[in-house]
């Protein structure tokens, strides 16, 4: 059962690299707009040439 | 970098992607003719006209690695070219690098279904090309990533839409599965052994497995579906938060689900449970994906009923849902029981490639053509035809094998008052079945006429059509200033690639550290014997005919098997296996236990014409093996790539292999000879008979009982 604490240790890691990367996205401004990519993918402004 | 860039507008590469659509659609009409003539072969067995290359052992593979690689792969390539373009806002980094990767990968398909026609094959399912081309195969996908990355370098666009992410996702994840999987030892230009043997053999072939499925069947399917769908209805996707966060969710509990195919086996227990439980979790994001992909439909149903393109979707989307509720479902270790081994798994499979995948990728077809080739789709109402075609061949496809499976799992499990097996004869089990396989070839002709109509509807937009290239002129801001190499390719899109990357390793190596560290125990406890050379050979014969297609070799822990079969396999009796060959499907019976069963003389007559000793049989004869004669140099070789795996061999076998084959294979003959049947003792029969004996005979607990006598 020693293995449990290994495993805590293993998991508590996880979790803060888990809280790490999600504290940067919020601060890195990638929660600022969930809604403009999705439209974006429609304006494709082409003009088919022939 | 093309010069349009200076001019203030881009022009698009349509060319890659269009011929790629080619190719997904012409290897989807031969794939799938190979499936029908495996399919035939099942309810007709003379259907592979006596032809080696034909036999169902050969050709199940080819249609599996057609269907997967160049079906499935073909048409992500496909859309992956023309919607990063567009996403990114840019042309393909490298024209050079695009045509190279189509024209390469065509090759690689081609090779395959030609080695595998030979019986040249790894033996593991979904990665049976031999190393040769698994390398090939590796340097066009690296030359693959290079051409993307560089695209998302050189992007216009700041965000990364999702279906880039998906994207990204599968490709890395692809190449980390496929490398590890195919570390093998060569032996000749034909023949290599897997560094794994047993049961972690087992386990990593089923990593790769079923995320080959996760990460060439799925994610790219979703990547194109975020793209293709919000174009064809014309709105956004329903929620782009949803989509992230079921990307990221999908993607780590996909990795960990590969141990469902091996529950009841003698992979330890703790990791059949995890295999079990992220299987089931994993049904909330694929859940999220198609409750995303049907509410972007909203308000446009109405369409569903002109639009084949949007008919697809709907096909898509459906099936996506069913088959991964069935699939959760069929991981649950009481379900697996008896689904397992039987054509369950088959219908369940068909529901994902024929309606998930297939119906995406024609709904891109369908939308793709006219954008490649000017004005309308030739006929609007030949591909609704095609849809209702296809549709009722998967529904006859996937009813049928799934009444197939319950049907011999019950006839299988089924005991009488009195505790014995109700359908002893394995045979009566397979005899029920016929009806089913016939109904299930009608199912699949269906759906190849329906991909036949759609290749017809194509062909006459590109005859009727002028090949289009599609320009977009710039917006200020899309300028790019030159930047240096590292600033281009620092940034999100790199930490995206790498977070992806931790997402997908943290499950594989949570179950194979474990594992490997279990090998060395497995190995030191064994009181297996390792093959001889004659038995070793025979082995790889079994191998080059494909039999793990239709025979398993593992008892599951389950009683009602061990009295159909005899004890449960144990991971002990594996440790020589490179690479292991439990198979997935029981079309025959298990074999595990099959050494000792019979006299040798009854697998000769057996494998030259099975219906003499088993009625009724579906299983093919073997008559080559009578005749061609064992190349004994080939021996020295594939022993010194055993001893390199670390098999204890004795120092006189390896330095004479051809003696110790020779005094076996004359005490085979000479048996056979005593019961009236002359037989050279080079045949290749011997060395297959010899193997098979051999089979299960070294179960721990008979040679301990027998020592303690």
């Amino acid at each position: 059962m020693e293995i449990i604490f290994l495993l805590m240790g293993i998991s508590m890691f996880m979790a803060s690299c888990g809280l790490l990367a999600f504290l940067w996205a919020n601060s890195n401004g990638q929660f600022d707009d969930l809604e403009s990519p999705a439209q974006q993918v429609l304006l494709d402004d082409s003009q088919s040439e022939l | 970098m093309s010069e349009a860039i200076h001019k203030g507008s881009i022009t698009y590469d349509d060319h890659t992607p269009a011929q790629f659509l080619w190719a997904t659609i012409l290897w989807g009409i031969i794939g799938m003719t190979v499936g029908a003539i495996a399919a035939l072969q099942l309810a007709f067995w003379q259907a592979n006209g006596g032809i080696s290359w034909l036999t169902f052992g050969r050709i199940r593979p080819i249609h599996t690695d057609a269907m997967i690689f160049a079906f499935a792969g073909n048409a992500f390539f496909s859309g992956l070219y023309y919607s990063i373009q567009r996403l990114l806002k840019t042309r393909m980094w490298s024209d050079s690098l695009s045509r190279i990767h189509f024209w390469a990968w065509q090759t690689i398909i081609l090779l395959t279904a030609l080695t595998l026609a030979l019986g040249q094959t790894q033996g593991k399912e979904y990665a049976e090309m031999e190393w040769w081309l698994d390398i090939l195969i590796a340097i066009v996908w690296i030359l693959m990533t290079v051409n993307v990355f560089g695209t998302i370098a050189i992007r216009r666009v700041k965000h990364l839409y999702v279906a880039i992410w998906f994207y990204v996702a599968s490709i890395l994840t692809l190449a980390m599965l496929h490398v590890v999987n195919n570390l093998a030892i060569p032996v000749s230009a034909s023949k290599s052994y897997s560094i794994f043997a047993g049961v972690q053999d087992a386990l990593v072939q089923w990593w790769y497995g079923h995320n080959a499925v996760g990460f060439l069947l799925t994610t790219p399917f979703l990547g194109l579906m975020y793209y293709f769908l919000p174009k064809a209805v014309n709105k956004p996707v329903y929620s782009y938060r949803l989509s992230i966060l079921h990307f990221w969710s999908l993607i780590f509990i996909y990795i960990w689900a590969g141990p469902h195919h091996l529950l009841y086996s003698s992979l330890p227990e703790w990791a059949q449970s995890l295999g079990m439980v992220f299987s089931l979790a994993l049904l909330a994001p694929s859940w999220g994906g198609m409750i995303n992909g049907l509410l972007t439909m909203r308000g446009e149903w109405h369409r569903v009923r002109t639009e084949p393109v949007l008919k697809f979707f709907v096909l898509s989307l459906t099936f996506y849902g069913m088959a991964t509720l069935e699939g959760s479902m069929l991981s649950i270790k009481s379900f697996n029981l008896v689904s397992h081994y039987t054509d369950w798994t088959i219908a369940h499979v068909h529901a994902g490639a024929l309606g998930w995948v297939g119906g995406m990728i024609f709904a891109m077809a369908y939308y793709l053509a006219p954008r490649f080739w000017g004005g309308e789709l030739y006929s609007k109402k030949m591909a609704n035809q095609h849809f209702w075609i296809a549709t009722i061949g998967i529904l006859l496809y996937v009813c049928s094998m799934w009444a197939a499976g319950i049907t011999q799992s019950l006839m299988w499990m089924s005991t009488t008052e009195d505790g014995l097996l109700k359908y002893p004869q394995f045979m009566e089990t397979v005899l029920a079945l016929k009806p089913l396989y016939w109904v299930r070839l009608v199912g699949g002709l269906m759906y190849l006429a329906g991909t036949m109509l759609c290749f017809y509807n194509l062909y006459m937009t590109r005859k009727r059509g002028t090949v289009k290239t599609e320009t977009v002129s710039l917006t200020d801001g899309q300028h790019v200033e030159p930047r240096t190499w590292h600033e281009r390719l620092e940034g999100h899109a790199l930490a995206l690639s790498a977070g992806a990357l931790v997402a997908v390793i943290i499950g594989g190596l949570a179950e194979f550290i474990p594992a490997m560290m279990m090998e060395t125990q497995v190995a030191t406890l064994s009181t297996t014997r390792p093959y001889t050379p004659l038995e070793l050979h025979g082995r790889d014969l079994y191998i080059r005919e494909g039999c793990y297609n239709c025979h398993s070799q593992a008892v599951r822990f389950y009683h009602k098997e061990e009295l159909r079969y005899g004890p449960a396999s144990q991971a002990s009796e594996y440790v020589y296996d490179f690479p292991f060959q439990w198979g997935s499907k029981r079309t025959g019976p298990d074999l595990h236990r099959v050494g000792g069963k019979y006299p040798n003389l009854w697998h000769y007559r057996h494998m030259e014409d099975p219906r003499s000793t088993s009625p009724g049989s579906i299983m093919p004869a073997y008559p080559w093996i009578f005749e061609a004669q064992v190349d004994l140099k080939e021996l020295a070789p594939k022993l010194n790539a055993m001893v390199a795996l670390g098999v204890p061999y004795d120092p006189s076998t390896v330095k004479d292999p051809v003696a110790a084959y020779r005094a076996q294979a004359d005490a085979v003959a000479d048996s056979l000879k005593k019961d009236g049947v002359e037989v050279s003792a080079d045949a290749e029969i011997i060395a297959m008979i010899a193997y098979l004996q051999k089979l299960g005979t070294d179960r721990p607990q008979k040679k301990m009982e027998a020592a303690s006598k």
